[in-house]
């Protein structure tokens, strides 16, 4: 038996799972933000030969947490393919098991790959509203109560005993929330740095995703504590917050 | 027999010549291995053959080719080399061309090297590699008669030997004719080294010759020990800092080895406390800015110190012949790194070299004697060899394929010619080729952008001339830990831009630390300013209580050698006698509280303390290994129900602790070999070591890009991206062979498993156990080292995650 993690986004009852996908009960609907299907292979075209196995290993992770939820629908917050030609390179096994989600899907549209491909189904859109959320691929500046967005892959770190762990995580405040990449191959950008930072208010949490549960950590026990105001976050750890 | 030019040159020095320079200058061309001490002339007489056969011909007899190649572990001790050889070509009148190529040679330098070589080149195994990773290097090397490899017994049994001897097997085949001279200090075992210099052939085993220097004076040994305090635990010697005073007062110039960068900065600090009459006092490690170790090197060659504390960084490398004496903080974890370490007190051969030992705890006492013991009776600690790895072998192929097409078959044989790789299979061989052309997975998809292609006479060519920058780039097989500059500001100043660089620390150490901390760094107290782009910025500080950042690096495990000269003396009551008082009561206590174990024992204690139990074993073989050993166990006890709570590891002991008494369960079956299987597959799946271990596996092999033109990678993206690529492809395909050659790297490197391996064989059925009602004297040191040390339950994240949280929620549901 798994234990949950619940969290309130602007009214509306989010649990938050070890994997990194969200599942909003009340409407039966499973989140996941930044596949980043066939990130592996983009690199193949520079001769950089990562282990082709990213995204059937992402689809796995997929459809275990379908199989835990059982949902009517899934959301992908965009950057469900790490570029235009991604769907094309797709395994028959990887279309097998996009194939076998028994189960609406609604893609939103990303960075990444503005239009996914047809022959997916479902629905296609850049923003989708319901209830008291709005789903959409970056979160922006203004805030929107209920905001659900993926692009910036959260990531925390704690520090303890001389070492230190560093997990993706939610990031939410109550309003708004950031999910965690979920593609196998994503890296993460520190909740502490301001592109993620100056988003949220005072009941910011980052929610980091452990083997047996996502503990809740907040603003002051993670994140960058050494970046003072007048210090600009690291240039190399905005580039891993993906452009295409 | 010199030639009288040689003759009259040594003469007019006041010099004799040694029979070994004799007989290397007698040697022909034949490949010699000479093993000799400091202060023998051996650098010298490795070049006689060379100078000899060069002075004999004018330049215009000579081919437009490199006549001898020099190679040394360390681009400083090239250039010393190289202005150490002008002094015989001038005053001999010799005209002989003598170049170094390092990696801070000007391109047009090196450019106009390959098209008009000098007589003798000095670099280094990279510079080499990438000489040969050319499309001209037959030319090159094509009249090369000779290759000198210095300080071989620091290179052959590492990732840079295997590099080496892959360049070597290749040099062979470019001048076939060619001979190898080694030149090594003092080994046990000379025979991998003789090897090593001769190409091997399938069956056998072909040595070079061997010729042996005169040994030098035995070096005067002393061992700073008190009868009245010996420390219990701790690294640092603090007691012992007046011993360490005086014995630089005694000298002209000390120099002072410490284990690792943090006792450097701590001894450093210690001194300067005591250095009342203001002696000039250095500090010198591998994390400092390469201008400040020069600094630092250039002070000590002029005689203008007093001492310096430094790391292994001066283990090997230039002749100061100001030192005079030698002081060793802490553990000599060897045999031959003694010696090594007290062979540069006075580079003359026939005076002793003077060296004072200090033990900073009871066992280091123990070790320090028994270092002692085995150096006055010239035995030296044999080393495990390694055989090549493939990941090195993966960067060599590639490199080859930057030259010029390749035949499979003919590379595998002039590979296997590389005593490293004599043994390699044809299955890895070409498993190794499949990963560089396409990545060498079971799927493959990747076959239409591969690297490497076959031409229509079957060989395999480079796919796109891009590649070969990129090999260029990627050359190399030492993998730094990702590192960040530290610049130094004045005070009041915004943090960034500028400042002074005074070196460079783990990122890891930088990112734990929040505006207004203190650390100790560079011989200073510095406060973290912030982090800004790649670099730290740092203000001078004077607060007393700073930090010293640990580092990952520089810790070498006790030597199995010396770790058996430990147990036999502890075994051996007898020989307590030499012992100061402290550590023999110690010793005394412990036998009768408890037992002393005899050498092929392993004594495993158990007892309780406080509200926990401890069980207690003292294998002597390094933290290394004991760690990896506590990893297995915590697993062990987790499933038999004691519920372990955490473990500490030192050199000579390992402590767990649990909520349940273990003296009750059967050590024979705890301390199986069988924890070799399952136990430690399940372990490697999260641990952080063995994802380093594989990140560095992967820069060599050239799956992950070190640089890239453009843009260049900071140390922290590629470690995370590793870790998510060790993930996937230890789940989907555990048998690749980037992940054999992880495995291979941990059995000796950061995991030491093939050491642990070896110790549960040997105390198969020796186990003895004592169930105590406390602590035993013996247990002491390594619990005084659970305050002091991180410890966390094995590696597992989760603690740490639990327990910040957990922390969290005690502060908050406070109520004062």
């Amino acid at each position: 038996m798994w234990t949950d993690l619940g969290v309130t986004i602007n009214g509306e009852t989010l649990l938050l799972d070890t994997s990194g996908a969200a599942f909003w009960p009340a409407r039966s609907t499973l989140i996941f933000a930044d596949l980043h299907l066939e990130k592996g292979s983009s690199y193949a075209r520079g001769r950089q030969f990562l282990p082709p196995y990213d995204t059937l290993a992402t689809l796995s992770r997929m459809r275990a947490a379908v199989l835990r939820y059982n949902p009517g629908r899934i959301i992908a917050l965009g950057d469900s393919f790490h570029d235009g030609r991604a769907a094309e390179r797709l395994s028959p096994e990887a279309r097998d098991m996009l194939s076998a989600f028994a189960c609406e899907f609604i893609w939103i549209s990303g960075n990444h790959d503005p239009m996914p491909p047809a022959w997916l189904g479902g629905t296609v859109t850049a923003e989708w509203s319901e209830g008291g959320l709005l789903f959409r691929h970056e979160p922006q500046e203004i805030c929107r109560p209920g905001e659900i967005a993926g692009h910036l892959h959260p990531c925390a770190h704690v520090a303890k005993w001389g070492r230190r762990v560093r997990r993706r995580c939610f990031a939410a405040d109550g309003v708004r929330m950031v999910l965690p990449s979920f593609g196998s191959y994503t890296g993460g950008l520190d909740v502490g740095e301001e592109a993620i930072a100056r988003l949220f208010g005072p009941r910011f949490h980052a929610y980091m995703l452990g083997t047996e549960r996502v503990y809740a950590m907040p603003r002051i026990q993670v994140g960058r504590r050494n970046t003072t105001d007048d210090i600009q976050p690291i240039s190399s750890a905005i580039t891993t917050a993906a452009r295409p | 027999m010199l030639p009288p030019r040689f003759q009259e040159w040594f003469a007019a020095r006041g010099w004799t010549v040694r029979p070994h320079q004799t007989a290397l200058a007698d040697a022909r061309d034949e490949s010699v291995l000479l093993v000799a001490p400091t202060g023998g002339g051996k650098t010298l007489a490795g070049f006689l053959p060379s100078l000899i056969a060069l002075s004999q011909k004018t330049p215009k007899m000579r081919a437009k080719s490199l006549h001898t190649l020099y190679i040394s572990p360390l681009k400083a001790l090239a250039v010393d080399v190289a202005r150490n050889l002008d002094a015989p070509i001038a005053e001999m009148g010799l005209s002989i061309r003598v170049e170094t190529r390092t990696g801070d040679t000007p391109a047009a330098r090196r450019a106009r090297q390959r098209h008009a070589p000098p007589d003798i080149l000095l670099t280094t195994p990279e510079q080499l590699a990438l000489l040969l990773a050319h499309a001209r290097a037959d030319q090159l090397f094509s009249g090369l008669r000779t290759v000198v490899l210095d300080e071989l017994h620091a290179l052959y049994n590492s990732k840079r030997g295997d590099l080496l001897a892959l360049g070597l097997a290749r040099l062979a085949t470019l001048a076939p004719g060619h001979r190898r001279i080694g030149l090594s200090a003092t080994v046990a075992d000379p025979r991998p080294l003789q090897r090593f210099l001769m190409p091997q052939k399938p069956g056998e085993e072909i040595l070079s010759r061997l010729v042996r220097g005169e040994a030098g004076a035995s070096p005067k040994i002393s061992i700073s020990a008190s009868d009245s305090y010996v420390p219990w635990a701790g690294h640092l010697a603090r007691h012992a800092m007046g011993d360490v005073m005086a014995a630089i007062g005694k000298s002209k110039t000390a120099l002072i080895f410490v284990n690792t960068r943090s006792q450097a900065e701590r001894t450093f600090q210690e001194l300067w406390k005591l250095n009342e009459q203001n002696w000039p006092i250095a500090l010198h490690h591998g994390s400092l800015s390469p201008e400040q170790r020069r600094k630092v090197e250039a002070a000590m060659a002029r005689g203008a110190l007093r001492a310096v504390v430094c790391t292994s960084t001066l283990d090997l490398g230039i002749d100061w012949g100001a030192v005079d004496k030698v002081i060793c903080i802490g553990a000599p974890k060897g045999a031959a790194r003694l010696v090594q370490r007290i062979g540069r007190a006075n580079h003359r051969l026939n005076e002793p070299s003077d060296a004072l030992l200090v033990p900073a705890n009871r066992f280091e006492v123990l070790e320090c004697n028994a270092a002692r013991d085995a150096v006055l009776a010239g035995e030296l600690d044999g080393e495990r060899l390694k055989l090549g790895s493939l990941d090195v072998l993966a960067q060599h192929l590639l490199g080859m394929a930057v030259a010029a097409p390749f035949d499979a078959d003919a590379l595998y044989e002039e590979v296997r010619r590389a005593s490293p790789y004599a043994a390699l299979s044809r299955a890895d061989f070409d498993a190794v080729v499949d990963f560089v052309a396409t990545g060498g997975y079971a799927l493959k998809s990747y076959d239409r952008y591969a690297r490497l292609r076959k031409t229509s006479e079957g060989k395999f060519r480079l796919a796109h001339p891009r590649l070969a920058q990129t090999y260029r780039l990627n050359a190399g097989v030492i993998v730094e830990d990702p590192m960040v500059e530290v610049r130094l500001q004045s005070r009041g100043r915004p943090a960034g831009g500028g400042g002074r660089r005074l070196g460079q620390l783990e990122e890891y150490f930088i990112e734990q630390l929040s505006v207004g901390d203190t650390f100790v760094f560079a011989g200073d107290v510095l406060r973290f300013e912030g982090l800004r782009e790649d670099a730290a910025y740092v203000t001078r500080s004077n607060d007393s209580e700073a930090e010293i950042p640990s580092y990952n690096g520089g810790k070498f495990p006790l030597s199995t050698f010396l770790a058996q000269r430990v147990r036999e003396m502890v075994g051996a009551p007898e020989r307590w006698i030499h012992l100061p008082e402290p550590v023999q009561e110690w010793l005394r206590i412990q036998q009768w509280r408890s037992v002393i174990p005899q050498p092929g024992q392993l004594l495993v204690e158990s007892f309780p303390r406080g509200n926990k139990q401890y069980l207690v074993c003292y294998p002597f073989e390094g933290r290394l290994a004991h760690q990896t050993l506590g990893m297995l166990l915590t697993r062990r006890l987790e499933r038999l129900h004691m519920r372990p709570l955490g473990f500490v590891a030192n050199e000579y002991a390992l402590a767990v602790w649990a909520a349940r008494d273990m003296g009750g369960l059967d050590m024979g079956a705890l301390f199986d070999e069988d924890m070799l299987g399952d136990d430690l597959d399940a372990w490697l799946a999260e641990s952080n070591l063995y994802k380093r271990t594989f990140r560095n596996v992967a820069i060599i092999a050239g799956l992950i890009e070190r640089k890239m033109p453009g843009k260049e990678k900071t140390g922290r993206q590629v470690t995370f991206s590793s870790d998510l690529i060790y993930d996937v492809l230890r789940a989907h395909e555990p048998d690749h062979v980037l992940l054999r050659a992880t495995y291979a790297d941990a059995g000796t490197g950061l995991l030491d498993i093939a050491r642990l391996s070896d110790m549960l064989a040997r105390v198969r059925k020796r186990i003895v156990t004592r169930k105590l009602d406390r602590v035993s004297p013996l247990a002491v040191p390594a619990l005084l080292e659970i305050s002091r040390e991180m410890v966390a339950r094995g590696e597992v994240d989760e603690d740490i995650l639990r327990d910040n949280e957990d922390s969290l929620i005690a502060d908050a549901m406070r109520v004062d």
